[in-house]
């Protein structure tokens, strides 16, 4: 049963992936990514991964497609045609498929009990977390605590970005206001 | 933005829970799935959906830059100091069973306060950004009850968007 989530869940991925690359309206393809983002979380879910799908559901499916669409606002709703076929990129990106296919051919089988992950720290911190740090949910003592060092970098890098934005928009939207402000809406203008 | 009233009403009733949700979620992350990553993202959709709806000019008076941007660097500070606070108090740094006198109840404030850190960076650097990105950062800019001039834009998507949603 729970193969065949699995399966329907990839296949609907794979459709909405394929979706987005055809589609021109970007519009639609943040929508799109938004759903390939939802149904990536109710993957996570069905591998009993709730804080993981949590994220997932919460970053990749609210903010990111939120901020995607004021980044439309920023530019254009459109993307260009293409002029012409380029073989390149075809190329590349089947090499590099073909690269991770033959990478997975060595790697353990889904759900293995056997897999390294599973021998290395993991079986330290389910058996010893409840005693040496407490909380019932280890996904917390293991980012909080054992991985501390690790969530202050990514708490950092947050950081970072933001105000790396910050100071990108901020400069670039001061210059952009003076002239713009006479600008004449363009064809997506819908208001009545 | 008088003219959504059924957007307007629907966001104001829904912006207590899911504040509420976020603090749940902040705060009963030892517990259940969540923590501060995912509570500072919930609390900032919060102030998303009111931007959304009310424009940026009084989002920014809902959240001054003044609150967002020294509250991204206050979290990391928080994180950072509790590890301090425990090196001055005699353990590793980031040790949390020195804080309290049983090393369970160390670990629990130190958690605590080191995932606070985490959503207080979240949310601010969520705000900010998206605040940011829909151009204003309500420095020069005047009160506007139109709402394509509170929004800083002309041909902005986030309108067509709602105007899709109306349709």
């Amino acid at each position: 049963m729970e193969h065949i989530i699995d399966i329907v869940l990839m296949a609907f991925m794979a459709v909405a992936a394929i979706v987005m690359i055809r589609l021109r309206s970007l519009f639609a393809v943040v929508m799109l990514s938004g759903i390939f983002s939802l149904l990536s979380a109710s993957l996570f879910v069905v591998l009993d991964a709730v804080d993981v799908a949590f994220t997932e559901a919460a970053v990749g499916a609210g903010i990111s497609t939120v901020l995607m669409l004021s980044t439309l606002a920023l530019t254009f709703r459109d993307e260009r045609p293409p002029r012409r076929r380029d073989p390149v990129p075809l190329v590349v990106v089947l090499v590099t498929g073909a690269a991770l296919v033959y990478g997975t051919l060595d790697m353990p089988h889904f759900g293995d009990p056997d897999a390294p992950i599973h021998h290395h720290v993991a079986p330290r911190y389910i058996v010893d977390s409840p005693v040496e740090v407490g909380p019932p949910n280890m996904v917390t003592s293991v980012l909080a605590s054992y991985r501390g060092y690790d969530t202050l970098g990514e708490t950092t890098v947050i950081f970072t970005a933001g105000i790396g934005v910050m100071v990108l928009l901020a400069g670039s939207w001061r210059r952009r206001r003076r002239p713009a402000s006479g600008r004449t809406p363009g064809g997506t203008e819908t208001r009545s | 933005m008088r003219l959504y009233s059924v957007l307007r009403t629907s966001t104001k009733l829904l912006m207590p829970p899911i504040m509420l949700f976020a603090l749940y979620v902040q705060f009963h992350g030892d517990y259940g799935p969540g923590g501060g990553f995912q509570a500072g993202v919930i609390f900032a959709v919060a102030f998303i959906v009111f931007t959304l709806i009310f424009g940026p000019v009084r989002a920014r008076q809902v959240a001054p830059r003044w609150v967002t941007t020294p509250m991204c660097a206050v979290g990391v500070l928080l994180y950072a100091g509790v590890g301090l606070a425990t090196l001055l108090m005699g353990g590793e740094y980031l040790n949390y069973n020195v804080l309290a006198h049983d090393p369970h109840h160390g670990q629990h404030l130190g958690i605590l306060l080191v995932e606070l850190g985490v959503g207080i960076t979240v949310w601010a650097v969520m705000v900010s950004i998206f605040l940011a990105f829909v151009g204003h950062d309500g420095d020069d800019e005047e009160e506007d009850d139109d709402p394509a001039s509170a929004w800083g834009c002309d041909e902005g998507t986030l309108i067509d968007a709602r105007e899709d949603d109306r349709a």
